[in-house]
């Protein structure tokens, strides 16, 4: 068919053209940055913590002093390996997903001048790391000796197991095994292992990169580490469990209290870390179906009017020779060509609003793929919204054109 | 006129039900999401202390020893010697310390078991300088910071759990192993963020929600919660590993943050200089290494540095207007293709002899209809867009409202949409010739 006739009447309505061409280029824009922050977040919310979320949970007990720690830690751990269901039951400063703790600067060097990394230590009890489920890709777990006796809040000299990316950030290319780092000055660490993934407690709170950087210690309970525990749970038990370790804990120290918060499954911890991205994802899908709403709702509007003022244009078409499909397609070609031009706006536009979120967010260059995707979604959109009015129009008889009004 | 204008534009209004219909709901649609976006911006963005804000101010040093370590920013709290130094100098209108910890509490009055609340430490002017209305009793004196008394005031919310929200002044409450004795129960006070405690924002990464949680449970003296909740106090952060997990009086670390009250520019200009030779006297004895890096921002810039608002909030906001001004586009072409449509009418109009500008005014009229239509729809939209923003685990969703300046810039920003929106077609339809559309009859 013909597209001249087409541009011809187009531009006799310059003014209607441009509004839904603008509508249709700000829908492209937003349609593609909304998509992107969707699957960023969809790709934050799988971040793989390197643990056996499903059957581990984790107790936190506050409000005791240091001076009775051991004898706490000695009771609890009794107590929760006589729950059912539980296979094991370690002391462990926090878990993934749970509160920040062992938070420290690390340095390649003893005078500390560079602080290349900001880690999580873990630091937990014999059987922890095994318990946790973390993979061992290089060196060795620690065995007993390895466990040493805290004096302060972080072992001064220990070795430790770090994970895949934060060996790869330290030493770029090198066997992170042997290798040393310090922090503090005069605490010293040595890397006996690697682990595939361990995450940070609060994965991302410290930018994408660092959401790995984590290293665990062997370390002995007693009074400075005491009061998390981290129970190994078969699977699908890890919620009953729970609620009996919660009861156990209770009951075991009345004294102390029970952080109700802080005190859930690895899978509840993660869920709930990821609420507000969730929450965001919501919204960002709420805008896009409104948005696309709106968009095919002005242009059922708009091509209603022009099917209406163009009744008797569309009777002499009839009359003349023209077919029912000929004034359908005609109707479709012009919201095709409207649709083409909003969308080649709403490209720049795009491009213009990613750049925006990248100096405000940590957020990548919108992929190529993303303007294809969004164009061909507007034109079937516009096609679909079109065709209720072209089909109209397509109706209207010959006979009109005889008519004076 | 004006009524008469009015009555042609519920006229017309009604002609075309549809099409009123799709104006209204892309205008209150657009209208409902901006609003929803733009009061929470705005309960999160504002004063915390209208009128006192102006006056209070926060030194900032840099107390890091270490030579090699050179800070372009100070840091955003105080050791523990900055802070008692610049405290005890009392060389403002005000002064007062702050720092949170959690602190095992109990009540031997009632059956409750321990609790874990956040204590605040602070000093006798945190309450007059931050304005914080009491219910019963009052705040301490200065003489009881010096004698260290075992004196605390509780918030409105710990008087409702343990009390039962009766006047509980005299009471004694166990904190960890020490009684202290209840002068002063709080009204309900929610200040919006929690100004006092905020620091670290710059590396917070937008995830700055955590800056609106409520205000602490239990208000003790400075000098006496080092004492009853010695061991559990945490760093903002060290330069060297504190010899004494919990034990911050003479660790390398900084944790306390101060505020001063200064009542006009001149004492600013004397404070700023006061902490300026603190620094250099500080370098002098060698216990600072960066004595240039000294700061006296105001309550609001303080707030503005530290980027209070979440990331989330501003990207919500940003989405919701572009929303609107697709919806704008949308009411600018309906309008266009209604009143382009009664070119007819328009023509007998003006050959009876009404002006371009009275059709103006009489489309102009009827857009405006249409946006305070839109308005009434946008803002039921934005109570639920609200309450939706109340079901979110935020910790701001307990203070999230409505208020009446609000209420007010919804039909304010509706009508301005849909007066914008029709400017252009009103325009396009006064211009259009008589003489052809009666010829057309």
């Amino acid at each position: 068919m013909q597209i001249r006739p087409v541009f011809t009447a187009l531009r006799r309505h310059r003014l209607a053209t441009l509004l839904i061409a603008l509508e249709i280029a700000l829908a492209c824009a937003v349609l593609c940055n909304a998509c992107f922050l969707i699957i960023n977040r969809v790709q934050r919310m799988k971040m793989i913590s390197g643990v056996d979320e499903s059957s581990l949970a984790f107790v936190q007990l506050t409000g005791f002093e240091t001076k009775g720690a051991k004898d706490l830690n000695a009771r609890m751990l009794n107590g929760f390996g006589g729950i059912a269901g539980v296979l094991s039951a370690h002391v462990i400063n926090t878990v993934p997903f749970g509160q920040q703790a062992g938070t420290f600067g690390i340095s390649l060097e003893r005078s500390m001048r560079n602080i290349p990394a900001v880690i999580d230590l873990y630091l937990g009890g014999p059987g922890s790391l095994e318990a946790l489920g973390v993979k061992l890709v290089a060196g060795r777990a620690p065995q007993l000796a390895d466990y040493v006796t805290l004096t302060n809040d972080f072992p001064s000299d220990a070795p430790v197991l770090i994970t895949r990316s934060l060996a790869e950030h330290l030493w770029p290319g090198g066997d992170p095994l042997g290798k040393e780092f310090w922090s503090g000055g005069d605490y010293h660490y040595r890397v006996i292992g690697v682990v595939e993934h361990l995450a940070i407690a609060q994965p991302g709170s410290r930018g994408v990169a660092s959401a790995d950087w984590s290293a665990f210690a062997p370390v002995q309970p007693g009074p400075f580490l005491a009061g998390g525990y981290l129970l190994r749970t078969a699977p699908g038990e890890a919620p009953r469990v729970l609620r009996d370790a919660r009861a156990t804990a209770m009951k075991i120290a009345p004294d102390s209290v029970l952080d109700q918060d802080a005190s859930q499954t690895v899978s509840d911890l993660r869920m709930r870390y990821f609420e507000n991205d969730r929450g965001m994802t919501r919204i960002l899908i709420g805008v896009i179906v409104s948005l696309l709403l709106v968009t095919a709702l002005g242009i059922v509007g708009l091509a209603s009017f022009w099917v209406g003022q163009r009744r008797k244009q569309i009777g002499i078409r009839r009359a003349i020779g023209a077919t029912r499909g000929d004034i359908l397609r005609y109707f479709l070609m012009e919201n095709f060509l409207i649709v083409s031009f909003g969308v080649v706006l709403g490209i720049g536009l795009a491009y213009a609003c990613n750049l925006m979120l990248m100096k405000r967010y940590e957020l990548a260059h919108l992929p190529f793929y993303y303007l294809p995707l969004a164009a061909v979604a507007l034109w079937v959109l516009g096609q679909l919204a079109v065709l209720g009015p072209a089909l109209r129009a397509a109706a209207v008889p010959p006979v009109v054109a005889t008519r004076s009004v | 006129m004006f009524g008469y204008y009015l009555d042609l534009a519920i006229r017309s209004l009604k002609h075309n039900k549809v099409l009123t219909a799709l104006m209204v709901l892309a205008i209150g649609v657009g209208i409902g999401a901006s609003m929803t976006t733009l009061t929470v911006m705005h309960l999160l963005s504002g004063d915390p202390l209208p009128g006192k804000s102006a006056s209070l101010f926060r030194p900032l040093v840099d107390p890091d020893p270490t030579p090699s370590r050179k800070h372009d920013t100070p840091m955003d709290v105080m050791d523990y010697r900055s802070a008692v130094d610049l405290w005890n100098a009392h060389r403002a209108d005000r002064q007062t310390l702050v720092v949170d910890s959690p602190v095992k509490l109990a009540a031997p009055a009632s059956k409750m078991p321990p609790l874990m609340p956040s204590l605040l430490a602070t000093t006798a002017d945190f309450f007059a300088m931050f304005d914080v209305p009491f219910q019963y009793g009052s705040g301490w004196s200065d003489a009881d910071d010096q004698r260290r008394s075992r004196v605390a005031v509780i918030s409105a919310s710990l008087n409702d759990k343990l009390f039962g929200g009766a006047n509980s002044v005299g009471q004694i409450l166990h904190l960890r192993s020490t009684d202290v004795r209840i002068i002063g129960v709080l009204k309900p006070w929610r200040p919006s963020p929690l100004f006092y405690l905020v620091a670290g924002g710059r590396f917070a990464h937008g995830d700055t929600a955590g800056f609106y949680g409520k205000p602490e449970d239990v208000f003790v003296p400075f000098s006496s919660s080092l004492e009853i909740n010695d061991g559990y106090f945490y760093q903002f952060t060290c330069w060297a590993a504190p010899k004494v997990p919990g034990h911050l009086i003479d660790a390398p670390c900084e944790w306390v943050s101060v505020w001063v009250e200064l009542g006009d520019a001149g004492k600013v200009a004397a404070y700023r200089r006061f902490v300026a030779d603190y620094a250099a006297q500080q370098k002098a004895l060698a216990r600072y290494t960066n004595a240039d890096n000294t700061r006296l921002p105001s309550l609001m810039e303080w707030l503005d540095y530290n980027g209070v608002v979440p990331g989330d909030v501003h990207l919500q906001a940003w989405l919701a207007f572009a929303f609107l001004a697709i919806c704008l586009c949308n009411t600018i072409g309906l309008l266009l293709a209604k009143f382009l449509r009664r070119g007819s009418e328009i023509g007998v109009r003006r050959a009876l002899g009404a002006t371009h500008a009275a059709i103006f005014m009489q489309f102009l009229i009827e857009a405006g209809l249409v946006g305070l239509l839109g308005g009434i729809l946008g803002w039921l939209l934005t109570l639920a867009g609200l309450s939706l923003v109340r079901q979110q685990p935020t910790p701001y969703a307990d203070m999230v409202h409505l208020d009446e300046w609000m209420f007010l810039t919804t039909f304010v920003l509706s009508l301005a949409v849909s007066l914008l929106a029709g400017t252009l077609p009103a325009f396009r339809a006064s211009r259009i010739a008589p003489a052809l559309q009666l010829k057309a009859q």
